[in-house]
């Protein structure tokens, strides 16, 4: 840079916050990264205020140990990620420092003002183009392929170029690295030339959805037969999985990462436990994706900003996924991101704000917390891409809601912006009647479903009424319902205990395919739709249906081509 | 070490004290003067929370009372540290790491309190199920190495007597114990139990009264968690030990009021969690082998677990027990770890302590209907009857017996009970375990 460095030198510290003097009267920008210097560290921040010559900054590293009068220097950038190959696998933090590397070269200790580079620079990839000189494109054009692992990734135009170019030069098909040169491009109007590499940098926090927007019009399978059946996800929409703790939400939102079928699938670990970052790290590689027969790993992407980790990474690091997930999209794919937990994340922001001392909404939350919220899972969606490709990015974030009651605003925040909720009751998880999502608050506004609308109504109907029958019986005891009320209430647990609960821990039942879905609803059906029950009392109804949850659990664990599956079933069928 | 960049030279000054308040006190001190630094207030401890545009915000760590505006500073470049050594095994500190067993002071290896977080890359997918002997812990939600896990309870309940239980029988090579806002009575009955058991020379104590300032009671798990740390860096295998966190919250809520910042829920600051996670989340297995495994105890107010110390403590740990009415209840505990070890104990025992934690879920609504004087059929009275065999034989806090034979006991409950095809259980677990009545 010929241009001189904008500097400026610290006035205040208070936690994560920090005041810079800007030193000359050099611009500074909202959202500008700066570094700090101390002694040999190099501390990342972000301009998130700026008034006067005054630049306040959220640090994304600890404060302590820093003094007065210590010089920042100013990027003139915003936060960016690298985008490129070598992505899918890696796990990052939430701006985009790989982990293992960190661990490899500093120790155990996460210490400040290290930094990693996100991608691999030295990786030689096959690159295959798809255009050729002469070619106009614009940002987000694909110019060629490179093989990573299980998919084609392509490589594209920068989103963050302006206009119109022209390729000028385009590398022959070979090896490259990240710092290889791919392509020249000429700028139409200015004349300006460019180069094009394997990997570029963007701002995380820019939305990217180059394409046009259509409405979502298939299913996300989760293999949750609670989810697929009653509260389906489409790809390309976005739903929330509040629920207090112990109700579920990491064990869920983990078979959604395992089961889910897409192509890639983005872990946010916001602020939560690093056992279970770690969990998935070590048991990623080991389980194999149905769908290509590599490890599951080879699809995934973790951004890992984890309770303990400065706070102002905290808050970039659901950008960072996003920013992620949004590369995937513009290749076509269906990607799915999974924010653990965007309450977290709304306490950084809380946080923030508190520091800068900005007037508390509800619960001391910034008035902008649903801005950011809508912000956030807008970045969700189906795309038609101009190739005629359709890419799809599927936000699911969980909420942790204080004291475990939805009425509070991060739950409802959310609540106004995703279409698919899917609520973890906490009186579910205390009788372990897993997945805790509740039949009865749980909704899904997706126009998409994976069972027929009649066979929807019919469990939901049967559910409701036995919850109603329950509550009866609980007033006017059991004496006071009718035989048939009372065989209603039976259908009703029958229905939960069989085919909405499902045992995440058991190796058949974890996943459940739609076919396999919907033969468990055929025989459902046929003990919900079913008239001629005689029981001679209501012991007898009881026990009756008692007897058909235990085989049918059973028949759940079975594999579908073992012999005893086949077995099982038809001893059901002939209760 | 982290500060290492930010060593200053001790530097004394002569100046006024603009402000007090609370036991914050504001002084004009620019030079060489960084956050988190150790400073002497008149021979006061002191330390630096906050520098804004000339002005120094101090702590007072026994409080401001009697410091005079006219006064000596001296600033020592430093943070506040702890001995790291195994000298400490033994002994019993203060909370600002000082011995208060008339023994002598430990200086070796001092290390900063103030540690970077630890790169979840260094970690390991814990697997070692740590046996307590106590069913509602082995069988229903054990506890595994690495775990962090409070227990949520009410002042009137025997909860320094589980911990000591634990202590006494776990086979860490090295428990800390960390005393937050404890009563002496509480601390003699920790100290006296531990030597009694022979196992005080594994131990290492760090108390802070509930007379002391909050200050102190702030420092005390970061204390704790450095030497632990020092300890599993060594291969070692550390419990430590966290009574009570709840004092710990209330102490940060207290000098967040004096430092005027925007409280969040209840009056307590909007960094609970943040501060909380913090220190649980020191919690670890290494790779390379040693541990640190925390054990909290969270005094709930009320018994309201919406409370925002334990609401938010339960986000944090990987589970919590719940001792209520002298017993761990089965509704309200979970070890989010146990499934790392459940399946390499017994193929019984993750269905039937899901299994059991259902019929007495159940067993607890027709107690309610009971009440409410509702006729009980005859499938609800087997119901009662399992939950009051169940609370005698497995629950009750006396009871102790090895892993394998409480579950022994609970099929041999089932089988007093119900008929074997009232058990919803898979059928080959019943075909190998249920007894011949």
């Amino acid at each position: 840079m010929t241009q001189k460095m904008t500097t400026g030198s610290v006035v205040t510290i208070d936690g994560s916050l920090v005041q810079v003097e800007v030193t000359d009267t050099a611009s500074i920008a909202k959202g500008e990264i700066a570094y700090i210097l101390h002694g040999e560290e190099r501390i990342q921040s972000e301009i998130i205020k700026i008034r006067g010559n005054i630049a306040f900054m959220q640090v994304f590293e600890e404060t302590d140990g820093l003094s007065l009068g210590e010089t920042v220097e100013f990027t003139g950038e915003q936060l960016t990620l690298e985008l490129g190959p070598g992505l899918l696998g890696s796990v990052i933090d939430g701006l985009g420092n790989p982990l293992n590397l960190l661990f490899k070269e500093y120790g155990y200790q996460l210490l400040r003002g290290k930094t990693a580079r996100t991608i691999d620079g030295e990786k030689p990839w096959a690159f295959k183009a798809t255009a050729k000189s002469g070619d106009t494109v614009t940002a987000g054009s694909p110019v060629g392929t490179v093989r990573e692992g299980i998919i084609d990734h392509t490589i594209m135009i920068p989103y963050s170029f302006n206009g119109e170019f022209t390729i000028k030069t385009i590398a022959a098909d070979g090896s490259y690295t990240l710092n290889d040169d791919i392509a020249t491009i000429v700028n139409v109007t200015t004349g300006k030339e460019e180069t094009v590499r394997l990997s570029f940098l963007q701002p995380v926090k820019v939305p990217v959805k180059i394409g046009t927007q259509v409405m979502p019009k298939e299913p996300m399978v989760t293999k949750m037969r609670i989810i697929d059946t009653l509260f389906p996800v489409a790809k390309g929409s976005s739903f929330c999985i509040p629920g207090p703790f112990g109700a579920g939400k990491t064990v869920t939102q983990q078979s959604m990462a395992k089961f889910s079928s897409v192509d890639v699938v983005i872990v946010a670990a916001c602020g939560e436990r690093a056992g279970e970052v770690v969990e998935t790290i070590k048991e990623f590689p080991e389980l194999q994706d149905p769908k290509t027969g590599r490890s599951l790993m080879e699809r995934t992407v973790i951004i890992c900003n984890t309770s303990s980790m400065p706070v102002a990474a905290r808050e970039s690091s659901v950008y960072t996924a996003v920013a992620v997930g949004e590369h995937y999209r513009q290749m076509g794919l269906d990607v799915l991101l999974l924010a653990d937990s965007t309450s977290r994340w709304a306490q950084a922001l809380r946080e923030l704000s508190g520091r800068l001392e900005e007037i508390p909404g509800e619960e001391a939350f910034p008035a902008y917390l649903d801005t950011r919220l809508a912000g956030f899972y807008g970045r969700a969606g189906a795309l038609m891409l101009k190739s005629g490709k359709l890419g799809t990015l599927t936000i699911g974030g969980t909420v942790s809601p204080a004291g475990g009651s939805f009425d509070e605003p991060v739950t409802q925040g959310t609540l106004s912006v995703v279409p698919t909720f899917l609520g973890l009751s906490r009186a579910r998880g205390d009788a372990r009647r897993f997945p805790a999502i509740d039949p009865l608050d749980s909704y899904s506004k997706v126009n998409v479903t994976v069972h027929s609308k009649a066979t929807i109504q019919k469990l939901l109907a049967t559910l409701r009424r036995s919850s109603e029958i329950k509550e009866m019986i609980a007033v006017t005891g059991l004496d006071a319902v009718s035989m048939e009320d009372y065989i209603i209430y039976l259908q009703g647990e029958f229905t939960d205990r069989v085919y909405l609960q499902q045992n995440a821990f058991d190796e058949v039942d974890a996943a459940c395919p739609v076919e396999r879905q919907t033969e468990a609803l055929d025989v459902v059906l046929h003990f919900l739709n079913k008239t001629d029950y005689s029981f001679e009392n209501k012991k007898d109804a009881n026990a009756f249906f008692r007897k058909l949850m235990g085989e049918f659990v059973t028949w759940n664990g079975q594999s579908p081509t073992s012999e005893e599956y086949k077995t099982t079933k038809a001893k059901l069928l002939a209760a | 070490m982290q500060d290492s960049a930010s060593v200053q030279p001790v530097r004394t000054i002569q100046t006024r004290i603009d402000a007090v308040n609370g036991d914050i006190i504001t002084v004009k001190a620019n030079d060489g003067v960084a956050v988190g630094d150790m400073a002497k207030v008149g021979g006061a401890q002191a330390v630096v929370v906050k520098l804004d545009r000339g002005d120094a915000y101090l702590q007072m760590l026994d409080g401001a009372r009697g410091v005079f505006t006219e006064n000596e500073i001296t600033f020592t470049g430093r943070s506040q540290r702890v001995a790291c050594t195994d000298a400490v095994l033994g002994r019993v500190f203060n909370g600002m790491g000082q011995p208060i067993d008339n023994g002598p002071a430990v200086s070796e290896n001092e290390q900063s309190i103030i540690t970077p977080s630890i790169n979840p890359a260094s970690r390991k997918v814990p697997d070692n199920m740590v046996r307590t002997g106590i069913p509602m812990i082995d069988v229903f939600n054990s506890l595994v190495e690495s775990q962090k896990i409070p227990i949520f309870t009410t002042s009137q309940e025997p909860y320094n007597e589980l911990m000591v239980r634990i202590a006494l029988n776990t086979d860490a090579d090295v428990v800390i114990l960390g005393g937050i806002g404890m009563r002496f009575e509480q601390y003699d009955f920790y100290k006296t139990s531990l030597e009694e058991g022979g196992v005080f020379s594994k131990c290492a104590f760090y108390m802070h009264q509930a007379q002391d300032s909050p200050l102190i009671a702030l420092q005390v798990p970061d204390t704790c968690l450095t030497v632990s740390e020092y300890f599993a860096r060594q291969g070692k295998k550390v419990l430590v030990i966290l009574d009570d966190m709840t004092k710990f919250a209330d102490a940060m809520k207290e000098v967040a009021n004096a430092m005027d910042r925007i409280p969040a829920n209840r009056s307590y600051p909007g960094d609970l969690y943040t501060q909380l996670a913090k220190r649980y989340e020191k919690a670890v297995a290494f790779n390379e082998g040693g541990s640190v495994t925390i054990m909290g105890v969270t005094t709930m107010p009320s018994n309201d677990v919406t409370h925002p110390v334990p609401d938010n403590t339960g986000y944090i740990t990987e589970g919590q027990f719940y001792l209520d009415q002298s017993v761990i209840q089965l509704a309200g505990s979970l070890s989010r770890l146990k499934q790392q070890v459940n399946k390499k104990t017994r193929s019984d025992h993750a269905p039937i302590a899901d299994y059991c934690a259902g019929l007495y879920a159940d067993c607890a609504e027709v107690r309610e209907l009971r009440s409410m004087g509702f006729k009980i059929e005859e499938f609800q009275e087997k119901l009662l009857n399992f939950g009051k065999k169940f609370e005698a034989r497995i629950m009750d806090l006396s009871v102790a017996m090895p892993l394998e034979n409480a579950l022994d006991e609970i099929w041999k409950i089932l089988a007093e009970t119900f008929t074997r095809e009232e058990v919803t259980l898979k059928s080959q677990l019943i075909d190998k375990y249920w007894p011949a009545v």
